[in-house]
């Protein structure tokens, strides 16, 4: 029978599009609830430091890395290109613009996502499988305002600051490669580059960016965490979820940001 | 004697299926109670349902005075600060030391300086025995040590109530024996009242003031361990001396063998 | 990990994230010019403004002093009122004149002053009145048909096609 193959199809279409509505539902339910229990980690300011070292700083490596080597594809392709119209001192302006605008923060936030959102629900869902947040719960110890909110904003502190990091180890990069390397005027690079980036509708919106990235990331990582199925295939799968669901997230959060900014919102 | 422990008429069940049926149950103030049965035949979520994790279906069940079932979040949590509960694999949190872990509640829910703090801690680890592994990380400790830290932990704020999740598995003889050893004598010391989930008989019946027996979710036999050993009930009679067949049968329900293997008869 | 470590590594990435906020700021942003942040705005209008847009710079003998600030259509005069923000420690005669102007062959546009010779400068609120619009490619071609056309006093049909500038 087609015409039943065809219903049961388009069933399935719509069983999915109702779960993953439902699961952006949970999932911002659940940052509600994590913004209320909020005030144990500013109070104990030391808890949210201790994540910001976990989701922050152990990223540092991975983030300066992959900034200074795309900051350098970035230089040699710009420079490749821009030749054949004689403007290869714009590279810097290429460069620049690519990082602060959308490479900057949507690739260390993509990173994030990888090195740090999975960690955080890796932890957060096996202290929930070894019974550390039912423990919690038995000592009157909230594991929302104990354990989730201050990894919630140890992540959101630390993605501004690993994107403006990402940008900046970029554009050395860049500048290395085609200053130093191929030997772009070290003046007109940086020149040029000053008279094309805008403080407040480029570095400004680009850090707004980093900055919704870093709240949905750090949501979704420990959300998946804390609904984790208490077994080592839940844990596993919840941490898988965490970085394709924050991936496409930043990428469709991107595109409306960059609608919006573009449309001169700001 | 008041009874610290009122269950009656209990009904609790996940989604269709029944776990708990009309259990009636007193835990008298100052005693050690054992809940024993089968794993499985719902004696963790008893005590969960003690704990207030889970909420019943029908009947209810008092704590301290305090019924469970309209019990609001605030005054569960304050309730909760009476009790202490120790975890099947001892639930330590994995990222806090072993001093921190005992710690843990007296910060959360106390102003204390930090050297009564300091004080009190050490007290509580040198009634388990564990003074001197106070800087270690729960991972570096055996089962048996991190059963102890736990119930280090579990009793930090002196609670009224102690409620004993599998205290015994998993833990060699002699551990075994210390873990049993402590759970009296904590109970008396502290003149606290305890709640023992357990499938280890020979163990608990050395130490428990009286015994209910669950299986399939309703209490089948109950009395002070000597009416249990001495009980010719066919089903506590196998649970205690350990027969391989009997009331419970040894072969899960299932086809006559001989069609299982596409034998005929003849 | 002890708190005191920890403490220090956290500081370490707090200034860390400071000084490249700073190096994006100052080094590739543009914070330092007209980053004073006072400008006073100047209106002209255009007959035709090509591809400007908002936000397009705003250069002088090439130096950038100001940005476009808005690009309306003129109900009244049907033509394109432009606003220009030009940095404070610029100051130009009332009688400078603005055109719109490209920057190489694919570059982008933006508007070029020339200063006058006046006493007077220009305030905020004030209209520059000189201006000269986008060359439109079209209508260069089409001017240059009928320069060609004229030259070779041949046809006169299809004259009148060319605009005119």
């Amino acid at each position: 029978m087609p015409l039943d193959a065809t219903l049961r199809g388009i069933r399935q279409v719509g069983d999915r599009t109702l779960r993953i509505v439902e699961r952006v539902g949970a999932t911002v339910a659940f940052l509600g609830l994590t913004l209320a229990q909020s005030a144990t980690s500013f109070r104990r300011f030391g808890l949210v430091i201790r994540e910001i070292f976990y989701a922050g700083v152990q990223s540092l490596i991975i983030i300066l890395v992959s900034g200074l080597f795309v900051g350098m594809v970035l230089g040699l392709q710009g420079h490749e290109t821009l030749q054949n119209y004689g403007s290869e001192q714009s590279v810097g302006v290429l460069v620049a613009l690519s990082l602060v605008r959308e490479l900057g923060p949507v690739v260390s936030a993509l990173l994030f996502a990888s090195r740090a959102g999975s960690a955080i629900t890796a932890e957060i869902g096996l202290m929930k499988a070894t019974e550390q947040l039912s423990a919690m719960e038995m000592m009157a110890v909230s594991p929302i305002s104990r354990v989730v909110a201050p990894r919630f904003w140890g992540g959101v502190f630390s993605m501004p600051v690993l994107a403006m990091l990402f940008s900046a180890m970029g554009i050395v990069g860049g500048f290395l490669v085609a200053v130093v390397v191929i030997g772009v005027d070290d003046g007109a690079f940086w020149s040029q580059m000053q008279a094309a980036v805008d403080f407040r509708h480029d570095i400004v919106n680009g850090i707004i960016k980093s900055v919704v990235f870093g709240i949905a990331v750090s949501a979704i990582a420990t959300f998946e965490g804390y609904e984790a199925p208490p077994t080592a295939e839940g844990v596993s799968g919840a941490t898988t979820r965490t970085v394709v669901s924050s991936s496409l997230a930043i990428l469709a959060l991107d595109l409306v940001m960059t609608a919006f900014m573009l449309k001169g919102w700001n | 004697m008041t009874n610290l422990v009122e269950i009656s008429d209990l009904n609790f069940g996940y989604n269709d299926r029944l776990v708990l049926k009309g259990i009636n149950l007193t835990v008298p103030k100052g005693s050690l109670v054992a809940i024993m049965g089968l794993s499985g035949c719902g004696k963790t979520t008893l005590l969960r349902l003690i704990g207030g994790q889970l909420r019943a279906r029908e009947g209810s069940v008092r704590v301290a005075g305090q019924e469970l079932n309209h019990i609001s979040q605030r005054d569960l949590y304050a309730l909760r600060r009476r009790l202490g509960m120790l975890f099947q694999f001892g639930a330590l949190f994995t990222d806090l030391s072993v001093y921190d872990n005992v710690a843990f509640q007296m910060r959360e829910h106390t102003t204390l300086p930090e050297s009564v703090i300091r004080d009190l801690t050490l007290m509580k680890l040198n009634a388990v025995g564990l003074r001197g592994v106070q800087s270690l990380m729960p991972s570096e400790l055996s089962g048996g040590m991190a059963r102890r830290v736990a119930l280090a932990r579990a009793t930090a704020l002196d609670p009224e109530l102690i409620l004993y999740d599998e205290p015994f598995a998993g833990l060699d003889p002699i551990s075994l024996g210390v873990i049993g050893q402590l759970i009296r004598r904590l109970n008396d010391v502290l003149g606290a009242t305890s709640v023992l989930v357990t499938h280890d008989v020979q163990e608990s019946l050395k130490i428990v003031d009286y015994v209910y027996f669950v299986s399939e979710g309703v209490i089948v036999a109950q009395g002070t361990p000597d009416e249990i050993r001495a009980s010719t009930l066919p089903f506590v009679h196998q649970f205690v001396w350990g027969e391989v067949d009997g009331p419970l049968p040894f072969h899960y329900p299932a086809q006559a063998i001989q069609n299982d293997l596409g034998l005929r008869e003849g | 990990m002890e708190r005191s470590t920890l403490n220090l590594w956290v500081g370490i990435f707090v200034l860390l994230g400071f000084f490249s906020f700073l190096m994006l700021a100052f080094k590739v942003g543009n914070l330092t010019a007209g980053g004073s942040g006072t400008t006073y705005s100047v209106v002209a209008h255009f007959d035709n403004i090509g591809q400007l847009k908002e936000r397009a710079p705003v250069r002088s003998a090439g130096v950038l002093v100001g940005r476009v600030r808005s690009v309306l259509f003129d109900p009244v005069h049907y033509n394109a009122e432009v606003t220009l923000a030009i940095d404070s420690q610029y100051q130009f005669p009332k009688d400078t004149s603005a055109s719109v102007l490209t920057s190489g062959i694919l570059g982008e546009q933006y508007i070029g002053l020339d200063a006058g010779g006046d006493d007077k400068m220009l305030k905020n609120g004030d209209e520059i009145k000189l201006t000269q619009g986008a060359m439109v490619l079209e209508r260069l071609i089409g001017q240059f048909l009928f320069s060609k056309a004229q030259e070779g006093g041949t046809s006169k049909d299809g004259a009148d096609k060319g605009g005119k500038k």
